[in-house]
């Protein structure tokens, strides 16, 4: 449920208001759920409204994490086919 | 698309697959419920089940509004289409739903009631304000995440005196529907559903925060990881559900951290609050009548309530005796139980809701589920 | 100067139930706005029914009926989409379109303005494509019984000899071709209708392809099938092919061809550009050794420079075709039943 998708405010604009752009296209949506919105903020939008703002911060730590989860997998891996190596020695 | 690409890409999907592959227990099955649906079509459509283990199991939730909406109300909202002279506003989503006698509202549209699709409830304003002289009235689905939208309408609505307009509301809440779910007796002659954990709905958290999850992974004991919409991010919650069973903890954990925080939005709440309250009992397909898991408009506004504008008659509403969806919904029953399912019931001739709903299970088993029922799909054959 | 001579202004008023009766308005009509700007020597006999030479190979015949609404929108018009539609049918074939009719249904009320902004687009895009529009027929209903304009247009080709394209044609082991970025016609339409607002406008891809075909099928008469994606888009037409041969097809979803802000339209409408319909691309199906000569060619062709190999044919008793997603899992691309609806969920 809930198809949405983080875009760029590019605009600020009045009644509640702002202008989003994604690839290109830019969009009208509501800002009414949300306090003190900026340009340059990336912004969760769902059925024309802007719902929460996106932290690049996280955004930025979970791909860390996805990216490490991996890593220790392969290191785990690796750990056990030199365990099994020295045991047929 | 920043914030979006990142996380559909295939390389890191390998290594969180690795990763689960590893960490899945080969001597047990991993039955995790995503609640949502948006993560159903997630999940079938970018091949995630392809990419975990066989013993690791999504058992389709009922997180899609459209399926979960009683034929009742959709009877309610063709009726006033059709014999109130309404400019009737709906989302996309249900256009193609069939309610009692297979009627839907795109069948209405063609006898002549005007229905109009709309993207989001500006534009109902929009045709209230274009139309002083008709009755224009939103037929309000969804869950949380889609509740802030219609309260900013009626706010709106309110305010400029817009006495053409009103909601429809069928609003509905989901973490009375996760603990219906968990608590659910079983009926006579099902299998009762298996659940080891729930990935839980990106968007309605944004808005209600993680912490409403709490008393039911406390009380059911069962592990609650609040997903992001992106395939790797139901990848990543995968792995955080799995590791939780395997060291036998219950918590609430976040992996949808860029958006959901404990609190949520507390703006959208307030607002929500001001405009609508609970329902005492709500019916819902498939989890019958599920208590305070509903909203209506409040007295303040109650100008704007279709339900009180409008006179609807009582009905003799009425499901396909032999459709499934009340079981699939629970996730007792798996789309292919379903005797309808496939032949009577298609895409193109649909007799539940959860075959519309791009997101309902028998919808998603119809396009996917039937290749990996006939055979393996083809692996690394692309061009 | 004959006592009928118009100024030649742009036409004013509105399109009344006079102009369909058949008498001293409709000649007017016709006079001005079609034949005006339709001008060709064969149209220009005046005769209801057109005289043409027979030409020597098999004969082609499309026709098909045009209600775009909304009637103008980024990058063409029900005018220019009605003659590159019937253009590509033919094309589709195989053949090399010779000549087309257009019949209008006008609503009363309709502006002549407007009409005769249609009626330039299509003399502009037959004029472009070296294919006159020979007869022509206009009715008028009355107001609410028609959405404006309804076009309707049939087009004649001839097929060459050697030349056997059809979509019960494909075979295993085959590659699947694509002749550009694909649901660029359905966004530009549906932007327009839902008021979606576009710092570059998306455009529909309306064009005719017959000169293409004829560059593809010189290079490779064999080709086995030749489709556009329109209604429906690149999924149904490779389902109709799939189900017409019995054969199933696998997509590699990284080759296939989207611009970015169509993609990113779709992600806002919650559309799947699989669906969206297209009106200046096709899809060809060859034999593997033929893929990079057709490629080649489309490549060198202003309509194909964003052509790619989009995956192949394979045996498959099911008929369906799968995608290997850029995530790396596969998913069925099932038909579209009925208009694929934008989505909140």
């Amino acid at each position: 449920m809930c198809l949405a998708i983080p875009a760029r405010v590019v605009s600020v604009d009045a009644d509640d208001m702002a202008t989003v752009a994604l690839e290109g296209i830019r969009k009208p949506v509501s800002t009414a759920l949300l306090e003190d919105v900026t340009v340059g903020d990336y912004v969760l939008v769902h059925v024309g409204y802007a719902l929460h703002k996106l932290s690049e911060e996280e955004a930025e730590r979970t791909l860390r994490l996805m990216a490490e989860a991996g890593v220790l997998a392969d290191e785990l891996e690796e750990l056990a086919a030199d365990a099994s190596a020295e045991a047929t020695s | 698309m920043k914030y979006v690409s990142e996380f559909r890409d295939g390389s890191l999907a390998r290594k969180l697959a690795s990763a689960i592959a590893k960490e899945a227990r080969s001597d047990r099955v991993y039955h995790l419920m995503e609640f949502c649906g948006g993560h159903t079509h997630a999940i079938f459509r970018y091949g995630v089940q392809d990419l975990v283990p066989e013993n690791v199991n999504f058992v389709h939730g009922p997180g899609c509004p459209v399926c979960v909406l009683p034929v009742r109300r959709l009877d309610d909202a063709i009726e006033l289409a059709l014999h109130h002279d309404v400019i009737l506003c709906t989302y996309g989503d249900m256009m193609r739903v069939p309610g009692t006698k297979q009627k839907s509202l795109i069948k209405a549209k063609a006898e002549g009631a005007d229905i109009r699709m709309v993207y989001s409830t500006q534009d109902v304003l929009k045709i209230a304000r274009e139309n002083r002289g008709r009755e224009v009235v939103f037929f309000a689905i969804g869950f949380e995440t889609t509740t802030p939208p219609t309260a900013v309408a009626l706010l709106q609505a309110k305010a400029e005196g817009l006495t053409n307009f009103s909601v429809f509301c069928n609003h509905v809440l989901t973490p009375p529907a996760i603990t219906h779910i968990v608590r659910a007796p079983v009926e006579p002659g099902e299998t009762p559903v298996r659940i080891d954990g729930f990935l839980g709905p990106s968007h309605v958290s944004s808005i209600i925060g993680s912490e409403p999850y709490e008393p039911a992974a406390r009380d059911f004991r069962k592990p609650v990881v609040i997903a992001g919409f992106e395939p790797l991010d139901v990848m990543q919650s995968t792995l955080m559900l799995i590791r939780q069973i395997n060291e036998g903890r219950h918590e609430v954990e976040n992996q949808y951290t860029r958006v959901v925080t404990r609190e949520g939005n507390r703006k959208a709440q307030d607002i929500v609050a001001s405009v609508l309250e609970l329902r005492r009992e709500f019916e819902w397909r498939g989890l019958g009548t599920v208590p305070e898991s509903a909203l209506k408009i409040r007295e303040g506004f109650s100008e704007f309530d279709a339900e009180k504008r409008f006179t609807i008659s009582a009905k003799q509403s009425r499901e396909v005796k032999s459709c499934e969806c009340p079981a699939v919904l629970r996730g007792v029953k798996k789309p292919t139980d379903c005797k309808l399912f496939g032949t009577t019931c298609t895409p193109e001739n649909p007799v539940g809701a959860c075959m519309v709903s791009s997101e309902g299970a028998c919808a998603a088993y119809w396009t996917y589920g039937r290749k990996r029922a006939a055979g393996a799909v083809p692996r690394g054959a692309a061009a | 100067m004959s006592e009928h001579e118009r100024s030649s202004g742009p036409a004013s008023g509105t399109v009344d139930m006079t102009h369909g009766g058949g008498g001293r308005a409709m000649a007017d009509l016709i006079e001005d706005l079609f034949h005006r700007h339709l001008k060709n020597p064969v149209l220009d006999q005046g005769h209801d029914a057109a005289v043409l030479e027979m030409p020597s190979g098999r004969l082609v015949v499309s026709t098909d009926a045009h209600v775009v609404s909304p009637l103008f929108f980024p990058g063409g018009d029900i005018g220019s989409l009605s003659v590159h539609g019937t253009l590509n049918d033919v094309a589709m074939a195989g053949a090399r379109p010779l000549s087309l009719t257009a019949s209008f249904i006008l609503e009363e009320g309709f502006p002549l303005a407007d009409l005769e902004r249609i009626v330039i687009s299509m003399a502009n895009a037959a004029r472009e494509a070296r294919v006159p529009v020979v007869s022509g027929d206009t009715k008028v209903v009355e107001k609410g019984k028609g959405d404006g304009v309804f076009i309707t247009t049939t087009g004649i080709g001839v097929l060459a000899d050697g030349v056997s394209i059809s979509p019960m044609r494909a075979k295993p082991g085959q590659a699947v071709l694509i002749s550009g970025s694909i649901g660029d016609h359905g966004v530009a339409i549906l932007s327009k209708r839902e008021n979606l607002e576009f710092e570059t406008e998306i455009c529909s891809d309306s064009a005719a392809l017959h000169g293409l075909v004829g560059d593809l099928i010189e290079a490779v008469p064999g080709i086995s099938v030749l489709r556009d994606p329109t209604r429906g888009g690149l999924a149904t037409a490779l389902n109709e092919i799939a189900h017409a041969s019995g054969v199933g097809v696998v997509l590699n979803e990284e080759a296939i061809p989207v611009r970015a802000d169509v993609a990113a339209a779709c992600e806002l409408l919650g559309l799947d550009p699989l669906y969206v319909a297209n009106e200046g691309k096709l899809v060809c199906i060859c034999d593997a050794a033929d893929a990079a000569r057709l490629l080649e060619i489309m490549h060198a062709h202003p309509l194909g420079q964003q052509a790619a190999q989009i995956g192949q044919v394979i045996e498959d008793n099911d008929h369906m075709v799968v995608m290997q997603t850029g995530f790396g899992g596969a998913r069925v691309v099932d038909w579209l039943s009925g208009e694929q609806l934008p989505r909140i969920c």
